[in-house]
């Protein structure tokens, strides 16, 4: 007996919204369980100060700032070579065999696994480097692991820029580099920092690759060789070994919302970029 | 001629070569550290008796991978069961049945859930998927089961985003034709639009399982980390990437180049899985 | 439109400067006279963060920075000289040679179960079959008929090390039995699964877990020191010269009434009794 195909369409539709609907609440459930476990427990003390018996109590202040220093030195260091990257693969060469094997060399990159990176790191920064564990041999790591976003966002940024704004330049006398910063550059910039910000989200959320290179420590990183935790370590070690159950949901849930916060800005950026071109 | 050469144009697209070969450079600085650290014990020990070895005992001289190549297989199938067909699901919703508006919606949740770190997923795996599979299937809890769920959990931004992408790049002129045959909208979907989508969503579901395979912290979390090869689902488990992370820090010597090696495997079965996803997707939308 | 791209990339690099600016690239830890650093045995290191945070209250000027990495690690790291101080929760192997060998108290090992599993006592034989994959379900043990959830510590942790050679002996720990890869998280999995077993430091025992007693003995302070509970470790701190400056401070600090108080109260057994 055939089923009413009209029949099935629904059906199908139904299933399908479903599932669509399953997948949101997902992640509406994650938000949720964490707002509600940690909500309470976030107080200007619990930012502001520093964690106390191993974390069962007190804040997490230097995981916080231990977390914006990893992120923004390794994006600092990061753009200037993703995006010179990126402006050299769009502005300067045609395809080519180099492009191409450029092009393998980055999207190798992004397959990386982040265990394989704290690895890297670990034997690399950490051991042969002898910077140890500490903020600098987590942020080289770092940077490294977020720079195919950054160059794969850039360069297609620069690409959507029309072709006619760079003509007009030349035809001004502009010379390439001038074109390219002055006109091109700022035309791509929402995209750009697009991409700048999905890095960020990486770095805050990375764990594995971070505790292998920036280390454990409670301190406060006061200098580029000195260990700290970020967040998600700090998170991590709370969570694992039950120090502090309520320590964990409140600091997931100040991760989460750094999270979304970040994604925020780059969905506004973004749209920004898309309104200029629609 | 010697100005053109020192020229500000000139020096500043060395520069820029410069950052473009950074990639190159570190890419290859990093297999040149892991091979170099982990290919020698491959020579002292035996490739056979590494990757075949069924007994990881490193502080002994045992150093076989084989149970945890067989882990990370079996929870990269399970991931895939658990999370393909969802995403999947809600991909093909949102392409051809979701208005503007809640794609509008449902984009940005999805990304949002890409962004979560995976030592959230893993901890609230612990706390509740753990404990249920322990209440009512027995065992553990910490499982083949619960690291699927987790992990299919994990990978269904990947796998929703690309096939997405994958489906909405269908030409419209596919399904306008179907439906002017009298297709109901189903049978378009499922005769024109997925096959034409194919290469795109199967490369979805290999970088889906390259995620997978890749992930560390929240494996760590719910799999228990046993030795031996999993029997049921119920059993407990530990893939080559925890093997790296709960190890890592204290070992030395032969035990850390066995790690090594261990990433060395690793590297190697996802270069195999990125390679063919990006063959595939470069095969977009076929005939 | 044409500060667009500058302004973000100059408040970027803005931030920079200014992180580096208050940055200060000297490198801390051995050689500064004022911080000393630890590292090693993730079984010692909470205790030594505890001695840590007493000696810097009574002690302003001077830091003390404690990381982990495990026993062997802390053992290399003060080969190295990587640290001032290396900590190691087991004796150090023939081939492990350091200068100083300094005894802070000794630890025992406890074995753990769930609150709720009425199981009390277990025999050392029991252990190391249970471990060793012989005993596999909580009837062989006087409970009911439900696999044990056996729990270890990885390759290479100085508790597992010591587990072994006080209760394993030459057996091998089964390679069914599952791993965690802290003292904290194998408490943790016992304190949350009714069926399971592990090995944890004593010193870290609470009422989150419930500690057996073996062969009738209770696992206490009192009982090590009386020499009748025998599953005991000794913590070490270990130097690769003879402590001077901030570092012999410290050490004089954990190893004087008042440090080996703070230890005391830890839970751990201090050297003086």
């Amino acid at each position: 007996m055939r089923l009413n195909p009209r029949f099935t369409d629904k059906f199908i539709r139904g299933a399908l919204l479903f599932q669509a609907l399953f997948t949101v609440s997902i992640l509406v459930f994650i938000v949720f369980i964490v707002f509600i476990k940690g909500a309470a427990n976030i107080t200007p003390q619990f930012i502001f100060s520093y964690p106390e018996d191993m974390g069962r109590h007190g804040g997490i202040f230097p995981a916080i700032l231990g977390t914006v220093f990893l992120a923004v030195l390794s994006i600092a260091l990061a753009t200037p070579l993703g995006v010179g990257t990126a402006i050299y693969l769009t502005e300067y060469t045609k395809e080519s065999t180099l492009t191409r094997i450029i092009r393998f060399g980055v999207e190798s990159l992004a397959g990386i696994p982040s265990i394989i990176y704290g690895l890297f790191g670990f034997i690399f920064f950490v051991i042969k480097l002898k910077l140890g564990w500490s903020l600098l041999s987590g942020t080289l790591t770092i940077m490294i692991m977020v720079l195919p976003t950054i160059i794969r966002t850039a360069e297609e940024a620069i690409k959507a820029v029309p072709r006619n704004l760079r003509i007009v330049s030349f035809s001004l006398g502009a010379t390439k580099w001038e074109t390219v910063t002055k006109v091109v550059l700022p035309s791509a910039a929402p995209g750009i920092l697009t991409g700048i910000m999905l890095s960020v989200g990486r770095a805050v959320s990375e764990t594995a690759a971070v505790i292998f290179t920036m280390g454990s420590s409670l301190r406060l990183p006061t200098s580029l060789l000195d260990s700290g935790r970020t967040m998600a370590v700090h998170f991590y070690i709370l969570a694992r070994e039950g120090i502090s159950l309520e320590k964990a949901y409140a600091t997931a849930l100040v991760l989460v919302v750094s999270i979304l916060l970040i994604n925020i800005a780059a969905y506004y950026t973004m749209n920004k970029m898309i309104g200029r071109y629609s | 001629m010697a100005n053109r050469f020192f020229s500000r144009e000139h020096l500043i697209k060395c520069l820029l070569v410069v950052a473009a070969f950074s990639s190159l450079l570190f890419l290859f600085i990093i297999f040149a550290f892991i091979l170099g650290e982990g290919l020698p014990l491959f020579y002292k020990v035996g490739v056979i008796k590494i990757i075949l070895g069924f007994t990881w005992a490193p502080t002994k001289g045992f150093f076989g991978i084989f149970p945890m190549i067989v882990s990370s297989y079996m929870v990269t199938l399970g991931a895939l069961i658990f999370g393909a067909p969802l995403a999947l699901g809600c991909a093909t919703y949102l392409s051809e049945y979701a208005s503007r508006r809640m794609k509008l919606f449902l984009k940005p949740a999805l990304e949002l859930l890409a962004g979560i770190p995976s030592v959230v997923y893993g901890f609230l795996g612990v706390v509740y998927i753990v404990p249920l599979i322990r209440e009512y299937l027995g065992g553990p809890g910490f499982s083949i089961l619960a690291t699927s769920a987790v992990l299919g959990i994990m990978i269904l931004p990947t796998i929703i985003s690309i096939s997405f992408d994958s489906l909405m790049s269908v030409p419209p002129t596919y399904r306008e034709a179907s439906i002017a045959m009298g297709a109901t909208k189903w049978q378009t979907i499922c005769n024109v639009v997925l096959p034409a989508a194919r290469s795109g969503i199967l490369a979805s579901f290999i970088l889906g399982m390259g995620r997978a395979v890749g992930e560390t912290m929240a494996v760590i979390m719910v799999a228990g980390n046993a030795l031996r090869i999993p029997m049921s689902l119920l059993d407990p488990l530990r893939t080559l990437t925890s093997n790296i992370a709960l190890e890592l820090a204290y070992a030395a010597g032969d035990h850390r180049s066995a790690l090594f090696s261990t990433g060395v495997v690793l590297l190697i079965i996802i270069m195999i899985l990125n390679f063919v996803a990006n063959f595939w997707v470069k095969r977009k939308v076929t005939g | 439109m044409r500060s667009n791209l500058a302004t973000p990339i100059a408040l970027l690099l803005f931030i920079a400067l200014i992180c580096w600016g208050t940055f200060d690239l000297r490198k801390s830890g051995a050689g500064r006279k004022d911080t000393v650093t630890l590292a090693g045995s993730t079984s010692v290191m909470p205790f030594s963060e505890k001695l840590a945070e007493y000696f810097m209250l009574s002690h302003p000027r001077l830091s003390v920075e404690v990381q982990g990495g495990g026993s062997s690690a802390g053992i290399q790291a003060t080969i190295n000289r990587t640290v001032d101080i290396g900590m190691s929760s087991r004796n150090l192997k023939d081939d492990e040679k350091v200068h100083k060998q300094i005894l802070i108290c000794y630890d025992g090992i406890s074995i753990i179960v769930h609150p709720s599993n009425p199981v009390r006592d277990i025999s050392l034989d029991q252990i190391q079959k249970v471990y060793s994959g012989r005993i596999r379900n909580w009837r062989e043990l006087g409970w009911i008929d439900r696999n044990i959830d056996a729990v270890s510590r990885e390759e290479g942790s100085g508790t597992r090390g010591a587990f072994e050679e006080l209760v394993m002996g030459k057996a091998f720990i089964d390679d069914g039995i599952m791993v965690q890869d802290s003292n904290g998280s194998v408490k943790e999995v016992v304190a949350t699964d009714p069926y399971a077993i592990g090995y944890i430091s004593l010193g870290i025992v609470d009422q989150k877990v419930k500690a057996l007693t073996i062969d009738g003995v209770i696992p206490s302070v009192r009982n090590i020191i009386q020499q009748k509970y025998g599953m005991v470790r000794p913590f070490l701190y270990l130097t690769a010269t003879e402590p001077a400056g901030a570092v012999k401070v410290f050490i004089d600090f954990v190893l004087s009434r008042d440090g080996q108080n703070i230890l005391r109260k830890e839970g751990l057994v201090p050297i003086r009794g």
